[in-house]
């Protein structure tokens, strides 16, 4: 794509006729409009994150002015709307993550096993079937997954099929279902990095008798481990983001057990409860929504970050 | 307990006055019960949270056939709403129980309002359970023990030898909705005093199907609700001292299923009733209040619970 390798007619330092128009001086108002457009674009977006942010600072901000940090986030039992409201955040805090921390046992090696197949093992023509409808995966609206396993995965697979005692509610199910909800993006995400490893490596390895699983686990997977480490965060906070799943099928019990039978609740399953119910503007019981909006903000942010610090630690450049 | 025919109905107002603003000719486009006159004004409704989705379906469809009339209702609590309308803020109050005697009425009588009490509707309460789980009735005691604040009751057969030893899976509505006010108040002596370890949800279908999925799923909602679903779920009798009552549309209406059944009331003010378009309300949803009820999922009045609500209404006009 660079300009050398663009066969040239005219010799350097005498413009061809073409060029003389782009080169001539004066303002170029077309340039002027398109710079500006793209400007405002970058900076809707900008604006409109800093908005929400504000906005649920606000509210986050008039919740600690009634309930302590501490409280809120060293508190074992939360039940905002009862006549003696507990404030304790982590019943919340520990559904949303063992909620997630299933669904990654689902959708990590399944993602990542996928990925290496597509990329390492597929023919081109399967590679070609097979992806977009893994990528159809993904855009499976999430509340029908929701009904999936609420009427589905826990009655028949769970209880019937496994035996399992498991509340109608429970987070085993919503989490495997989310699993199979962030595989796709895990897999398609580790793929692209695994396609983008040059094919000299591969070359290299397989020239010293390397066989396609050492290929494939010691050169491709540790070469690309940025990428993938990229994606399963990415996954992480799709999984904790995640709402329509839990609400339908997890239950809506704050829970600090780790029983995965049971029914939990989830910080972003909270916030749609109560954000549906008809609790009056500006109570206490509104204002949860922000403090409890602002911790979910949080942590998907500093999972984001996380990420970036991974890529740029673990990069490896070639070429 | 919000009814989806609602909107429909609106929209089906909005377009029939753009048909009738359309063609020259029809100069009435009111649907008779307005009579030829057109009404107008705006009417302030206020109360409690249980009549508010009656109150709310009488006004869209009463706002259908009467255009210019503008319904404003809100659902502050019984309370909330006699306060606004002892000060006059409200033309008409909900309730879900009579005025009070003591605190009350007097406020109201200090700021010269004169009001009656309509009934427009019984509110009715069942306790469900899994059809797999074998109780049939329940004592206001048990129930209690079950429910209240602090209750550690893991299975079924520490409340009572006979009853099986299935672990307690508890369902109920959320704080905001006037059927866990008026179940908590009767079973448990307070409102707002419940056990916390149990699944809210403001979503009525949420309810039955956890009660439905787990084997043993327990919980309370509007009658109307357990009606339509009554394949799916079992039903509890309740004793309040005097047997077993089931919850059925006559228990309810004559006040026998006790302590979880109700009248629900509306509190026209004298002084808004002699306006026409509150009159016509009134006398609209009264007309209506069978439909209006299956709309709201409340148990309908009986004949002659009607009749005395019709006399009632009559008795405000004439107040001073």
């Amino acid at each position: 794509m660079s300009a050398e390798s663009v066969p040239t007619q005219t010799t350097p330092g005498a413009p061809a006729p073409g060029v003389a128009s782009i080169l001539r001086r004066g303002p170029r108002y077309g340039e002027l409009i398109i710079r500006t457009v793209l400007f405002l674009a970058a900076l809707l977006s900008v604006l409109t994150t800093v908005g929400i942010v504000a906005s649920l600072l606000e509210g986050t901000l008039e919740f600690f002015g009634e309930v302590g940090v501490g409280e809120f986030l060293t508190g074992t039992e939360w039940s905002p709307s009862f006549t003696d409201p507990q404030f304790g955040v982590l019943p919340l805090v520990g559904g949303t993550l063992l909620i997630t921390a299933i669904a990654l046992i689902v959708a990590v090696p399944l993602g990542i096993g996928s990925a290496i197949y597509l990329s390492e093992y597929a023919r081109p023509r399967t590679r070609k079937i097979f992806k977009p409808i893994l990528e159809l995966l993904a855009g499976i609206p999430t509340i029908v997954f929701g009904y999936f396993a609420l009427t589905f995965f826990t009655p028949l697979v769970l209880r019937d099929l496994l035996g399992m005692e498991v509340q109608i509610f429970n987070a085993l199910s919503a989490g495997i279902i989310m699993g199979f909800m962030v595989l796709p993006t895990i897999a398609s995400v580790s793929e692209d990095a695994m396609s983008a490893v040059p094919g000299s490596l591969r070359e290299g390895a397989f020239g010293l008798g390397a066989s396609k699983r050492q290929v494939s686990t010691r050169v491709v997977v540790p070469a690309a481990l940025s990428g993938i480490a990229a994606a399963v965060i990415l996954g992480i906070s799709r999984a904790i983001g995640e709402t329509m799943i839990v609400l339908v099928a997890a239950g809506l019990q704050p829970n600090l057990g780790v029983d995965p039978r049971e029914a939990f609740e989830t910080m972003t399953a909270f916030i749609a409860a109560q954000g549906k119910g008809d609790v009056p503007t500006g109570s206490i019981e509104y204002k949860t929504i922000f403090a409890v909006g602002t911790t979910l903000f949080l942590m998907t942010l500093a999972m984001n970050a996380l990420s970036i610090r991974f890529v740029r630690k673990y990069r490896q450049v070639y070429e | 307990m919000r009814s989806h025919r609602l909107p429909v109905l609106v929209a089906a107002g909005a377009l029939a006055l753009g048909v009738a603003a359309c063609g020259d000719e029809e100069k009435d486009s009111g649907s008779g019960s307005s009579g030829g006159t057109k009404l107008s004004g705006k009417i302030a409704i206020d109360g409690s949270s249980t009549v508010f989705p009656f109150a709310q379906a009488a006004a869209e469809q009463f706002q259908a056939e009467n255009p210019d009339v503008q319904i404003t209702v809100g659902q502050s609590g019984t309370g909330g709403g006699f306060e606004k309308f002892c000060a006059g803020e409200t033309d008409v109050s909900d309730a879900s129980r009579p005025i009070k005697d003591d605190e009350e009425v007097p406020i109201c009588k200090k700021e010269g309002v004169a009001y009656s009490e309509v009934q427009i509707g019984n509110d009715g309460i069942a306790v469900t359970t899994n059809k797999q789980l074998p109780i049939k009735c329940m004592t206001t005691d048990q129930l209690k023990q079950l429910w209240e604040k602090g209750s550690k009751v893991k299975a079924y057969n520490e409340i009572d030898p006979q009853f099986p030893k299935e672990q307690v899976s508890l369902f109920g509505p959320g704080t905001d909705s006037g059927t866990f006010d008026f179940f908590t108040e009767e079973i448990n002596g307070e409102e707002g005093n419940t056990r916390k370890d149990y699944q809210p949800s403001e979503d009525d279908n949420v309810l039955v199907q956890g009660v439905s999925g787990d084997k043993g799923g327990l919980g309370y909602f509007g009658f109307s609700y357990f009606e339509q679903n009554q394949d799916k779920l079992g039903l509890v009798s309740v004793d309040s001292g005097g047997g077993c009552i089931a919850p059925s549309k006559e228990t309810i209406q004559n006040g026998t299923y006790k302590p979880l059944s109700r009248p629900l009331f509306m509190y026209p003010s004298a002084k808004s009733i002699k306006r026409p378009e509150v009159k016509a309300f009134m006398d609209f949803l009264l007309e209506k209040q069978a439909e209006i009820a299956e709309a709201a999922q409340i148990v309908p009045m009986t004949p002659e619970q009607l009749t005395k609500a019709r006399a009632a209404l009559k008795q405000a006009e004439t107040a001073q």
